[in-house]
């Protein structure tokens, strides 16, 4: 009796740890789907002409995606110049103040912030920006900006507070004001952290559609304005990849390769700094 | 005449390269307390792990040599039967906090399926729990989580947990370390009911336990089996100069 | 020197004393410049602790004031469509009725059937990394893998849900006996939005796993468990509250959603009577028809949606975070 129920349960046991992993890799399909899917519709589609032309009207052929590609730059550009000054700003201030009300507050709105949804953040974009101002990339870039900041905030925190605190009180006991004491010794040290949530929350933001709904539109021209309105990588893939023309599919498969590229690419970047730049403590 | 119920011979453990158990030949007999002492890092808690096959589960760690129960080789039989003939207490108390104390008396049971009647399962539990002199504290709060008790009483608990499978020896690593010293002396107490019915292993790093509740000592040194007689003999008039220096204090 | 008479940042140049070496005017003007330069940097080190704390309080400032944007422009809808706006089931703003119920049964249902189809394999890469491999080649392929999934943008979701999952769900749904297979839908959003999701449970699981105590997992061996046995009985009652958590963590993402969801879900704001219908969600609804509204209470219905959104996605990213929090402190 005994030894046949034993079998029983070490079958049991393989045989869990077969279910296990059979799900476990089982979540990677999709995701390989998904890449050679784009990556080979894509890649076709990168020339020249590609990069630097604009989408043609319907039914023309050619075209390429250069306003949405110089829209998402100088978006993503700006968005980046606003929030991370004041991502890292409010990430020291946590790091520095542990305790107190308004820490306490700013570490809960932080955490509220980034789970907004983000067509949310672009409409109360719309009426804090468009409503006045009227649709302009800037506007998007400060959407993206709010989107942002959570992310740069809560990884500048994490990383300073791994510091130990002697390495700020080397600081003051040489007699050093406290902005230097962070921008000489702390912030230089905690540089690979830093830079990778910034990095993160770039790639983060530079796929996102729905804030820019609201605030940049879309530009079927080349513009290099930023008070006007401006095309994206996400817009354009966005509108043409309902469209029956095949041209403007073909853009959106082109510009969806750009895009996750970038993406990829950021990412990749981040693990390898993080795994380079590992200041031992 | 004692009889053996466990043989090491030629018993080697590694953790990858670090050659931690180093050769060691031993028979332990049935029915007594057996404690095993020596310095930290000496290999002492490894080898006791090595019995109840508790060691392979580290990655990397390794062992070879021959140990046996009743003449059987441990190694050549599933973990899982050597786990029941061999139970085991830890340093720290480790009830299962998120069962009763009466489930966690059982939890052997339940663990490795083994279906009992409502009946037999109370009359484990009150048996194994008088066993370790625990029965009449807790027998009106079975059906409350262990949280409560004290330090001593968990460890009391977990002894139960391990004499309700009905081993034939049980193996203890440093069980009091973490306990008070009044704690300590009820567990300390229990060791001498208990090797009426069970044979029992107890590593320890506090001299004076093992002169206290053990008829047989094994020092271990740096790996080795230095020298493993009658407590009273080698305590008294050990023979090697290494045991001789560790119970005079010249190292700890 | 007294110093009774110097506080913090009170310091006054005639309370200073300079301390002078020796006399010679080269001396004398570079201990000068010395204190000034002190006094420059404890104005800016003053300078900087302010601007510290008014960053910190800007992120109160910014949810504050969405908040209030979202509940201010809601107010109007709040006023001429009252309280039964959120059950109303029909949408039709070119006649003046707006409804709220096809969008809440919409979302609700598409976010829940996906966190139903994404939490077996969440809790598979979570037990898989957590307790049978956490370090190696494999597993770090395995999890550097999940958390691309989380990296790649929405809007390319939908664009290959479109393309190439949509025809599937469509001969899916064919072979099923749908009225009308059309592909896009209730199904197909699910789908495409279970694999999104699947990253946030599975890593949040993961690290609630491993911090299961060994000494736990090693009694249930010593009693003759197999490893199987002390996932179930030790490892997933322990970490029950964080695998909760990290499936709430999942749900909040799936509410939030809106690009992947907007592209396949088909825009028809009806109610859905099964999952093969076209229907919309909040977050799609405020994509497609925000644009385009006229009327201010048109809007401001949109607005209203979107302050729903805001307040469900926000109460169940706080609910997780505090199980999280009590958890780790345990």
């Amino acid at each position: 009796m005994e030894i046949r129920s034993v079998k029983y349960r070490i079958g049991k046991n393989y045989g869990f740890k077969a279910l296990v992993m059979i799900f476990a890799f089982a979540c990677v399909i999709p995701l390989l789907f998904i890449l050679f899917f784009i990556v080979s519709k894509g890649i076709t589609q990168i020339n020249w002409h590609f990069l630097t032309k604009v989408p043609k009207p319907v039914g023309e052929p050619g075209g390429g995606i250069a306003n949405a590609l110089v829209g998402s730059i100088l978006i993503v550009v700006i968005a980046a110049v606003i929030a991370i000054p004041i991502g890292i700003l409010g990430g020291i201030y946590l790091s520095e103040n542990r305790k107190g009300r308004l820490p306490y507050w700013s570490r809960i709105c932080t955490d509220v912030l980034q789970g907004v949804p983000s067509i949310v953040i672009g409409i109360v974009a719309y009426f804090w920006i468009v409503k006045p101002f009227g649709f302009s990339a800037l506007s998007g870039s400060i959407a993206l900006a709010i989107m942002m900041l959570p992310i740069v905030v809560r990884s500048t925190e994490e990383t300073l507070k791994l510091l130990p605190s002697s390495l700020q009180e080397a600081g003051f006991a040489l007699g050093m004001p406290f902005h230097r004491v962070i921008f000489k010794i702390i912030i230089p040290v905690g540089t690979s952290g830093i830079l990778s949530g910034v990095m993160l929350a770039v790639a983060r933001i530079s796929g996102e559609t729905a804030p820019l709904l609201f605030t940049a539109l879309g530009n079927n021209y080349l513009s290099w304005n930023i008070f006007g309105t401006m095309h994206s990588l996400p817009k354009l893939i966005y509108d043409y990849s309902t469209s029956a023309y095949d041209e403007w599919k073909n853009l959106a498969w082109g510009a969806s390769f750009v895009l996750l590229l970038w993406v990829l690419l950021l990412n990749l970047l981040t693990k390898l700094i993080t795994r380079k730049w590992k200041v031992q403590l | 005449m004692e009889s053996t119920i466990i043989k090491s011979r030629n018993f080697n453990a590694s953790f990858g390269t670090n050659h931690v158990v180093k050769n060691v030949n031993i028979d332990i007999p049935r029915n007594k307390v057996i404690a095993v002492m020596g310095p930290s890092g000496c290999g002492k808690t490894t080898y006791l792990r090595c019995i109840n096959r508790l060691h392979e589960l580290i990655p990397g760690a390794t062992s070879s040599g021959e140990m046996t129960i009743n003449d059987e080789n441990i190694y050549q039989m599933h973990p899982i039967f050597v786990r029941l003939k061999i139970g085991m207490v830890f340093q720290r108390p480790n009830p299962f906090p998120n069962l009763s104390i009466y489930d966690n008396v059982i939890a052997g049971y339940k663990l490795n399926g083994i279906k009992v009647p409502k009946a037999e399962r109370d009359r484990i539990v009150e048996f194994s729990l008088t066993r370790v002199a625990l029965w009449n504290e807790v027998k009106d709060s079975l059906n409350k989580k262990g949280s409560f008790l004290s330090g001593g009483q968990q460890q009391r608990l977990c002894i139960a947990r391990a004499v309700a499978m009905e081993p034939e020896v049980l193996l203890f690593d440093e069980p009091t370390s973490a306990l008070d010293p009044i704690s300590t002396s009820t567990v300390e107490e229990l060791f001498h009911e208990l090797k009426t019915n069970y044979t029992l292993i107890i590593v320890t790093h506090n001299m004076q336990q093992a002169a206290r509740v053990s008829d047989k000592t094994a020092f271990f040194y740096l790996g080795e089996l230095v020298e493993y007689d009658e407590t009273k003999i080698m305590f008294t008039n050990p023979k090697d100069s290494r045991t001789q220096n560790y119970i005079t204090g010249r190292f700890s | 020197m007294d110093t009774s008479s110097v506080k913090n940042s009170a310091i006054t140049r005639s309370e200073l004393p300079l301390r002078v070496i020796n006399s010679t005017p080269e001396a004398i003007a570079k201990a000068k410049s010395r204190v000034r330069r002190s006094f420059r940097q404890i104005r800016t080190e003053t300078v900087f602790r302010q601007s510290l704390i008014i960053m910190g309080g800007f992120m109160v400032v910014l949810v504050l004031g969405i908040l209030l944007t979202l509940i201010v422009k809601s107010v109007p809808s709040i006023k001429s469509l009252g309280i039964k706006y959120l059950w109303s089931g029909t949408w039709d703003p070119v006649h003046d009725i707006y409804g709220a119920a096809p969008f809440l049964v919409g979302t609700l249902v598409t976010s829940f059937l996906a966190l139903i189809i994404s939490i077996p394999f969440s809790l598979a890469v979570a037990i898989f990394l957590g307790e049978y491999y956490p370090k190696g080649w494999l597993p770090n392929f395995l999890k550097n893998a999940v958390e691309l999934i989380a990296a790649v943008p929405s809007v390319i979701y939908g664009f290959w849900a479109v393309a190439v999952l949509v025809p599937i769900v469509r001969s899916l749904e064919t072979h099923l006996g749908a009225r009308q297979p059309i592909g896009n839908g209730i199904l197909a959003s699910s789908l495409i939005l279970a694999v999104m999701v699947i990253p946030y449970a599975a890593s949040l699981g993961r690290s609630m796993i491993q911090l299961t105590p060994s000494v736990l997992k090693e009694a249930a061996y010593g009693l003759g468990a197999t490893r199987w046995e002390v996932i179930r009985s030790v490892i997933l009652p322990y970490t029950k509250s964080g695998l909760f958590a990290g499936i709430l963590l999942s749900l909040g993402r799936a509410l939030g959603e809106t690009m992947a969801v907007t592209m396949v879900i088909g825009n028809t704001s009806k109610m859905p009577s099964s999952i093969f219908d076209l229907g919309n969600t909040m977050a799609s609804v405020i994509a497609n028809e925000f644009v385009e509204a006229d009327k201010p209470v048109y809007v401001s219905a949109l607005m209203e949606l979107g302050l729903v959104l805001f307040l469900v996605t926000v109460v169940i990213n706080m609910i997780g975070k505090k199980i999280i929090d009590r958890f780790t402190n345990d």
